[in-house]
């Protein structure tokens, strides 16, 4: 049996699932950052078999932009996450409720 | 359904479940960077050469590292003694599950799926270097000012202030 377009798919679409449910359900900043990261990579996953299945390139220039935007963003999200360890000696998404109360 | 594909399919799972769900922050990013060996084979699968190197450079290289720094400036290292999970996570569970299950209803009903393996393409990094170059020479030149912006702007924002110094 063949490997389709629809086995990279549902791979893509758990990982997809596994990264929205470490986003919304750890404490930790640094976790949900992770979880975020594994979001991304799944968007990249299907994109990538969808540029084979398709026979098109453009799928994997569009992957190849992702990731760069994705490496700003790490660089950046890492320096707040710093900047707020900094300030408020926590981690925790429930301590950063300044603007709750 | 090749073995090959069976493995990393798996070990990209496993490892992306181990990634979100270890307490240690360490342990946690130590299977995130396995998740992404895996996908970067995953890449290699699809005959995607030129991504799968650029996500074992910028992921496994810059990205995983980056984290660990994190993790180490932050000192969150060790084992928090705790709990790890948010107080609503079990609606974060069903949130997860019903959007897993609108992907893969969109997934199953799609008539993409029935398409065949098209013949493996020859050389697609050259491929992608002459669009890159060419068709897509515009959007390389913005993305390379806004890695610049952002390394910049990551290290005003990770700087100590005066203030706070004194």
């Amino acid at each position: 049996m063949n490997v389709g377009l629809e086995h990279y798919l549902v791979v893509s679409a758990v990982l997809f699932a596994l990264g929205l449910l470490g986003v919304v359900t750890r404490r930790n900043i640094l976790v949900i950052y992770m979880s975020l990261e594994l979001m991304l990579n799944a968007a990249n996953l299907a994109l990538v078999a969808f540029s084979r299945f398709n026979n098109n390139l453009d799928g994997q220039v569009m992957v190849f932009f992702i990731i760069t935007v994705a490496a700003a963003e790490v660089a950046v999200g890492l320096a707040l996450i710093v900047a707020l360890y900094r300030r408020r000696q926590t981690t925790h998404v429930e301590d950063l409720n300044l603007l709750k109360h | 359904m090749s073995p090959v594909f069976l493995i990393l399919a798996l070990v990209t799972l496993l490892s992306a479940v181990a990634a979100i769900s270890f307490r240690n922050l360490v342990h946690c990013s130590l299977s995130l960077v396995v998740t992404f060996a895996g996908l970067a084979g995953l890449y290699l699968q699809l005959h995607a050469q030129f991504v799968g190197f650029a996500q074992v450079l910028v992921y496994i290289g810059a990205v995983a590292i980056l984290i660990v720094f994190a993790i180490l400036l932050t000192r969150s290292a060790d084992t928090p003694n705790h709990a790890v999970l948010a107080p609503g996570w079990l609606v974060g569970i069903a949130v997860a599950v019903v959007v897993f299950g609108a992907l893969g209803l969109a997934i199953l009903k799609s008539e993409a799926i029935s398409k065949k393996v098209p013949a493996a393409p020859e050389a697609t990094v050259k491929q992608i270097g002459d669009a890159l170059m060419n068709q897509y020479v515009l959007p390389l030149e913005v993305i390379g000012l806004l890695l610049t912006a952002a390394m910049i702007g990551a290290v005003i924002i990770a700087m100590r202030d005066d203030k706070e110094a004194k």
